[in-house]
């Protein structure tokens, strides 16, 4: 308040729309007369909609094997036997047997999964440092302080990749062998193991620190690798546009986890003979089996499978939109019945009126 | 240094109480007074220098810092902010930091405007010269330096820079003319008047001599009261004594009009005088939607603390097993496996409680500020709302209270000046039982030489005469009327039948309008002139009586007088007042024939005076005056000393006459309070008026109807029978039919059969108020109460001021029977929401007490207007403001509320649930730019525009259907089961929004690729789908859909999509992570998560749609019917036309026959044409303009 008191409003107003609040306006009203076609349309509409992507979600394959080797399940229980401290532990390989009587339809993906592993604990998922994963030369340095402590090494190196995630890399490995005919040879049919990680991650977001005299393990001098690491990070793969920061494998493991249980892309099978599916026939997966799981009460499982247009199996979204669109439908039906028996009622009151 | 000087300073420094007196001792000109005077208390006075500023340059930061940290809700997230800093919380601090800063500095800008512009008013208040005398000469100096006791020099137009006492002016009476404008709003001019004994001190040299000093009391914020006592040293040492009173007193802020110049003293400097005490304390009114809130903050608060609660008593028993506590591949660091364990224990719950703290929204209480402020401009703005005669609109003074004009119960009206026109018109005046009754002034329309006196019965001989002749000059001097013989005075009230440019000006329009009715009768008042008043009588000769006393009004005695000398020095005592005060001092007169006259009168809705004299010999004056002049000098207790005096005298009266002056009713009143009727609000008319005038204008103004029972609780029945039985026999009857009184409350139509009104006067109220030995008034107090609420009209006649609203005095153990009426209803055990409405000071207690306080812009000056919430110019547009932008106000804020609240619950559930699922980790789901925007700019300005132009039913609908009102009243929209429907719904929708995504991320791919998503696009599709959600239910909800719902609704979620592409586009160089990169485009190249973000939405949605349209389909509200008629109506607009309309335009249909509301209604439709009942004589009266006999007869007299 000011010592002279102005009068707000002493004046006359202005005559506007807007401030005489009669701005030209659309007044719809939700009433049962719009809202019952519209539930009956978006009823079937849902229904179709379900319909079409629940059955193209059944017609999605799958093929998995639990490999964590608990006791009793199968000849992985002695290498989970073996490595049952902590990592790293002894390499030890076992094979999974399988045969598929038909083709199994292409293209076929590979995957493992993991339960029980939280990738989206908050401090699992802090412990990285992106600008070092981006290939800044001080952040290899210097790692940020989340990633401790996996930050430096004990002997005082920085470590890169620094942080738990990078520690933690998934390092089983598979390779598929088919067998044409019974008795006959196993031939190992190639996995390809690229364009797994998105293609943004691999090729904008991860980037190996400037190579040093054109050699990528001087860029990396004075680093220590992840103390889980049995070698450092630019001897990943020998592939040079594979290794260091953009090993493929890399990049889709530090991309953390939605839930504790979860599935990551191992290999797309496309090539040679397999690019309709894998043929009919008897299969083995040999498993280099290096990570410990049963610690944590974690599973592992291989999975083999096939891919549509709306990605691999789950029958929720088309059962969702089934139930959804019968329940609009069912709604629609109560509103009817509400509305032809409540409307005369309601006439009457306002002629009342 | 001298030491007593140090002394004295250190007294005056550290005396603190001691020097804490009662009254203040002012040396005139800081001139000693002679030897033997009083001893001096020495005082410090401020400098005047006026400061209204809150804040200087140095302190604005941690002072404005303090005042806003002050608000619960900003400490709060000050608090959250500071444990995020502190702790290792999941969330960076930008997220709460960064809305927080934005409210904190968009409010310090805006304080800190206001506060520069203070500054700016204040310096210029300060700097401005003031003329002053020093030695006898006149000096300019700053206002800031002027000390009390200087001598300060005004002239015309100038404006006061200090409480002064007048001491002398440039008119030779020694008054001048002031307008109070800027303090109260009243432009009319005010007279003053210099002390007698210095009112020659012309000149400069003059004042220069005056030797007086000056004793008043310490400053105290009452504009109208003003006590204390002047000595004034002539030569010889014997002072002269005066008594000050409010009238000698110039106010700072007032200006000088019509007056060359003035001297006065200063007296009261600075930030002590009147006008920055009354700036100072404003008490702060809250709604109750903001009391509803804070209830509703409180459980959010006690589901935030729980929420926290939970998680971290889960994460302790989760993680009780060390490979969940540590797995291998995450492990901790030594740091934090040495923590003690309850500390880490107590950290987490603090990260929790960071992690959910967004539950309680930030921005909502911005929203609301803005919603409150931007939105109380429509009330400025509307038109309809605007008087073209007075040139005034609304004024809204609180928008804190916007939303409670919808929420009204209760409504106090005063009757005179707000459901009146405060017009008056001489009607009729009784002398000693003859009736006159003038005829040709109806439409306000006076003729030119009506000078004739018509009367009743046949001439009253040679005594009534005499007596005829007394009351008229008792008429022309007992009042307080001035003259204005020029032209320029602001708000004339012109005396249209003299033609000459003779204008009355007084506070009390009954005088004028008397005084004007007697000019018509021969008898004019010229003028008050050096004590001496002059009449022009009959024959044009004029009279001259010397003014010895005025004994003034007040509102207790009900009654004023004057004595004044005639020429042949005879002293007379002429009283007018209230009948019923004037009637129990009278001893003398045809008390009977009048007093029936009077009660006639008042049946017809005219407010009468009787008017009574004496006469006095000299010593009976002297005894007189002995008696006023001892009560005058008295500092304390003036008032009561006063008043004491006052009754001694007026006593042993004559009774002469009586008048009737008319009132009319305010155009519309009736329509208004109908519509507040049907409204389901209680209307109580609260008036000093006799019982009679008041009930024929409440059956005029509808309030009460034919068909309504009117119950009496009078100060007569309770002499009949006692209180108790008439509380409980009152009761009875109420009850007895209560049960039928609900079910009519369904109906829109009120008009039914048990309407009760009820009509009690301020002594029987005070009755009921007042404690009984027993203590059984708690007990008439309730039974009372129920009575009212039973009745839909109450009338409070013969009501002293302060029981409408007791509000003064605020002593701490202030007695139950000091319960004003107001905080009587205000404080009954359903708490019902009340507003008080009036126009004059007397209402301004009760509109203070009242909820909402409403003034009316009226004839009694500004004082109402200026303390009241709304300043209205009509009491019509009390409707519109109610039953329109009331109801409005309140759907719209209760709105925004209860959907701040849901779209909080949305945001934050599912992060609650995904602990369940990240091992009670504190992990965010969301991405910290969208914790941070969500409120602050992705579903912020949606809301906004809907709480500012939302119109559920349209403006012509609710003003037709006041019953509409009743849907909204007693907080309906924020009631528990509405605030549990809204956080069930949010609950509702989180789990759509968190399970949803739930499943379809479960275990598998959704992209053609193969390739699979993180948790990063997991929290984004729960974002998009919520945001999206949130936004489309507020459309659902949406009725009015202006080209700017459009924009925004629409825009907003398409700056969310822009935002979400932009934010994951770009590598952003200042990110130390890039956690979002390419997520949302990524999530949005999967055709599953298109198809999931339809479906969850619809999914979320459903629910409420279908509550929305099953509810209007069974249980239909009123609203929702007008909804309905008005789509139809525009449908097929001719077909149907609501009865409610139609009666509106007729209103006519619905009168009862009283039999005065005809004559009311007669009045205003002269105005078009003549009304058949009246329209003979109507005419005929014009045609030879004088006074006719009422009841026939040749016209007798000397005309």
């Amino acid at each position: 308040m000011t010592w002279s008191a102005a009068a707000r409003g002493a004046h006359q107003p202005d005559n506007t729309a807007f401030t005489q609040q009669r701005l030209p306006a659309w007044q719809p009203l939700l009433s049962a007369g719009i809202a019952l076609p519209l539930f009956f349309c978006a009823g079937l509409a849902f229904i179709g909609l379900g319909l079409g992507l629940y059955y193209s979600s059944n017609g999605i394959t799958e093929l998995e094997y639990d490999y964590t080797g608990n006791p009793g399940t199968g000849n992985c229980s002695v290498c989970a036997e073996a490595g049952q401290g902590r990592a790293p532990p002894p390499t030890c390989s076992c094979a999974w047997y399988f045969s598929l009587p038909e083709l199994f339809q292409g293209p076929v993906y590979l995957y493992y999964e993991l339960t029980n592993f939280y990738q989206n604990n908050r401090r699992y998922g802090v412990s990285r440092d992106d600008e070092q994963l981006s290939g800044l030369p001080s952040a290899l340095r210097q790692p940020a302080n989340e990633c401790a402590p996996y930050q430096f090494s004990a002997a005082g190196l920085p470590i890169a990749p620094c942080g738990a995630i990078a520690n933690s890399l998934f390092n089983d490995s598979f390779s598929l062998w088919h067998q044409r005919q019974p008795d006959g040879p196993y031939v190992e049919v190639q996995l390809d193991r690229t364009g797994i990680a998105w293609w943004t991650d691999y090729h904008v977001k991860f980037r190996n620190p400037p190579l040093v005299n054109g050699s990528l393990a001087l860029a990396f001098q004075g680093t220590a690798p992840p103390p889980n690491w049995p070698r450092p990070v630019y001897e990943l793969s020998s592939d040079p546009n594979n290794t260091g920061f953009t090993n493929q494998d890399f990049v889709v493991w530090m991309r953390t986890a939605a839930l504790p249980t979860f599935r990551k892309l191992y290999a797309r099978i496309r090539q040679g003979n397999y690019t309709a599916g894998l043929p009919r026939g008897a299969y083995r997966v040999n498993i280099t089996y290096n990570y410990p799981v049963r610690s944590f009460d974690g599973h592992k499982r291989l999975i083999f499978s096939s891919i549509s247009w709306m990605g691999g199996k789950n029958p929720f979204l088309g059962i969702a939109y089934l139930v959804v669109g019968s329940l609009c439908i069912l709604t629609g039906f109560v509103m009817l019945v509400v509305y032809i028996r409540y409307q005369d009622q309601n006439d009457e009151d306002e002629d009342e009126q | 240094m001298d030491c007593s000087l140090v002394r004295t300073l250190v007294r005056r420094y550290c005396a603190g109480e001691e020097n804490w007196v009662d009254s203040r001792t002012i040396y005139v000109g800081h001139r000693e007074p002679p030897p033997g005077a009083d001893a001096y208390i020495p005082q410090r006075y401020p400098d005047n220098r006026i400061v209204s500023s809150k804040y200087t340059f140095w302190n604005f930061i941690p002072k404005n810092l303090f005042e806003q940290f002050r608000r619960i809700a900003n400490f709060y997230f000050l608090i959250i902010f500071l444990v995020q800093l502190i702790i290792d919380t999941p969330t960076s601090p930008v997220t709460s930091g960064l809305p927080l800063f934005f409210v904190i500095t968009v409010t310090a800008i805006k304080q800190g405007y206001e506060d520069w512009l203070r500054h700016k008013a204040d310096n210029a208040m300060n700097q401005c010269s003031v003329h002053f005398i020093q030695h006898g000469k006149l000096v300019r100096k700053q206002s800031r330096k002027l000390r009390v006791g200087d001598i300060v020099m005004v002239k015309e137009d100038e404006t006061f820079p200090c409480d002064l006492v007048f001491l002398s002016s440039s008119r030779g009476d020694g008054t001048c003319h002031v307008t109070t404008a800027s303090l109260d709003g009243e432009s009319s001019h005010k007279t003053h008047y210099a002390v007698q004994d210095t009112k020659g001190f012309h000149t400069e040299e003059d004042i220069d001599g005056l030797h007086a000093t000056i004793e008043c009391e310490q400053p105290q914020p009452d504009l109208y009261k003003f006590v204390g006592r002047i000595n004034v040293y002539n030569d010889l040492n014997d002072p002269v004594v005066r008594p000050l009173g409010s009238e000698n007193l110039l106010l700072r802020g007032a200006t000088l009009k019509n007056t060359e110049k003035i001297f006065g003293v200063a007296i009261y400097t600075g930030m002590e005088t009147k006008m920055a005490l009354n700036y100072q304390s404003k008490s702060q009114k809250r709604s109750a939607v903001e009391k509803s809130m804070n209830v509703f903050l409180i459980v959010y608060l006690c589901i935030l603390i729980s929420k926290a609660l939970i998680n971290t008593v889960l994460k302790y028993v989760w993680q009780s097993e060390p490979f969940r506590d540590e797995p291998w591949y995450n492990q901790k660091t030594e740091s934090e496996r040495q923590r003690n364990l309850f500390l880490r224990a107590f950290t987490d719950f603090l990260a929790f409680m960071v992690l959910f703290n967004y539950i309680i929204p930030v921005s909502m209480y911005v929203t609301v500020e803005m919603q409150k402020f931007f939105g109380s401009y429509f009330i400025t703005w509307d038109e309809e709302m605007f008087d073209e005669d007075t040139g005034e609109g609304p004024v809204v003074n609180t928008s804190d209270l916007n939303e409670e004009l919808g929420q009204v119960e209760y409504v106090f009206t005063d009757k005179t000046g707000t459901l009146t026109e405060n017009n008056m018109e001489f009607k009729e005046c009784c002398i000693e039982g003859h009736v006159y009754v003038p005829h040709a002034v109806c439409n306000g329309q006076v003729l030119p030489d009506a000078s004739g006196i018509d009367m009743i019965d046949s001439s009253p001989g040679v005594s009534g005469r005499e007596r005829e002749e007394l009351f008229f000059r008792a008429i022309c001097l007992c009042h307080t009327i001035q003259v204005k013989d020029d032209d320029e005075v602001d708000g004339p009230r012109k005396s249209p039948d003299s033609g000459k440019s003779c204008v009355y000006i007084s506070s009390s329009p009954d005088e004028v309008a008397l005084v004007e009715g007697v000019q018509r009768l021969g008898f004019t008042f010229l003028r008050l002139k050096n004590n001496y008043m002059e009449i022009l009588n009959r024959d044009n000769a004029i009279e001259r009586f010397e003014l010895l006393e005025i004994l003034s009004f007040d509102s207790v005695r009900r009654r004023m007088s004057v004595i004044v000398k005639s020429a042949t020095g005879e002293i007379y005592l002429f009283c007018k007042g209230a009948d019923s005060s004037i009637f129990p001092q009278v001893i003398e007169g045809r008390v009977d024939q009048i007093r029936a006259r009077v009660e006639h009168s008042a049946v017809e809705g005219l407010r009468t005076l009787c008017v009574a004299y004496k006469r006095l010999i000299q010593e009976e004056y002297e005894g007189v005056r002995k008696l006023l002049q001892a009560a005058k000098m008295a500092l304390q207790d003036r008032e009561k000393k006063l008043a004491e005096a006052y009754e001694q005298i007026e006593k042993d009266l004559i009774l002469l006459g009586a008048t009737a002056v008319e009132d009319r009713l305010q155009e519309k009143a009736a329509d208004t309070i109908e519509a507040l009727q049907k409204a389901g609000i209680k209307v109580w008319v609260l008036t000093g008026d006799k019982m009679e005038t008041a009930a024929a204008t409440c059956y005029a103004c509808k309030l009460f109807r034919r068909n309504t029972q009117l119950l009496e609780l009078t100060t007569k029945k309770i002499e009949e029978q006692s209180l108790h039985d008439v509380l409980f026999e009152l009761s009875k009857t109420v009850l007895r039919c209560s049960g039928g009184l609900t079910r009519d409350n369904f109906s829109g139509l009120s008009a039914d059969v048990h309407d009760y009104g009820l009509i009690i006067d301020g002594a029987a109220l005070s009755l009921i108020m007042k404690p009984q030995e027993d203590g059984s008034s708690s007990n008439y107090r309730e039974v009372f109460l129920e009575i009212c609420r039973n009745c839909s009209a109450v009338l409070c006649c013969r009501m002293a001021p302060l029981q409408k609203a007791q509000v003064h005095a605020p002593c701490p153990l202030s007695l139950a029977s000091d319960w004003g009426i107001v905080k009587l209803i205000k404080l009954s055990k359903e708490h019902p929401i009340t507003l008080a409405i009036g126009d004059g000071a007397n209402d301004v207690s009760m509109i203070l007490e009242a909820h909402v306080g409403v003034g009316v812009v009226g004839k009694e000056g500004r004082q109402a207007a200026r303390n009241s919430d709304y300043a209205i110019p009509k009491f019509k547009h009390l409707k519109k403001m109610l039953l329109v932008h009331g109801h409005l106000y309140y759907v719209r804020i209760s709105e925004l509320v209860q959907y701040f609240f849901y779209k909080n619950v949305c945001f934050i559930f599912p992060q609650f649930l995904y602990q369940f699922f990240c091992g009670f980790s504190q992990q965010t789901l969301y991405d910290t730019a969208y914790l941070t925007l969500y409120n602050i700019s992705f579903t912020s300005l949606p809301i906004l525009l809907y709480s500012l132009v939302e119109q559920h039913v349209g403006i012509d609908t609710l003003r037709r259907d006041p019953s509409l009102y009743r849907d909204v009243t007693k907080n309906a929209l924020l009631r528990w089961r509405v605030f549990i429907y809204w956080t069930f719904l949010g609950v509702f929708d989180a789990l759509v929004f968190f399970f949803g995504a739930y499943f379809m991320f479960e275990n598998t791919t959704v992209t053609s690729n193969g390739q699979i998503f993180g948790n990063w696009t997991f929290g984004t599709l729960v974002f998009t789908v919520m945001v999206f959600t949130v936004t489309l239910k507020l459309a659902l909800d949406t009725h009015y859909w202006t080209w700017m719902n459009h924009f925004v609704l629409w825009g907003s979620l398409l700056f969310y999509v822009a935002f979400s592409l932009l934010w994951g586009g770009v590598v952003w160089p200042f990110l130390s992570y890039q956690r979002m990169y390419y997520v949302f485009i990524q999530m949005l190249s999967s055709g599953p998560a298109w198809l999931a973000i339809v479906l969850l939405i619809t999914v979320s949605l459903l629910p409420d749609v279908l509550k929305k349209v099953l509810c209007q389909q069974l249980w239909p509200s009123a609203t929702e019917r007008a909804q309905n008629t008005c789509v139809r109506w525009q449908d097929h607009l001719p077909e149907l036309t609501p009865l409610a309309s139609l009666q509106s335009l007729h209103p006519s249909a619905a009168w009862p026959g009283s039999h005065s509301e005809q004559v009311t209604s007669l009045c205003w439709e002269s105005k078009e044409h003549e009304a058949p009942a009246h329209g003979a004589r109507l005419s005929l009266s014009r045609r030879h303009p004088s006074w006719k006999p009422c009841f026939g007869g040749p016209p007798s007299g000397d005309g």
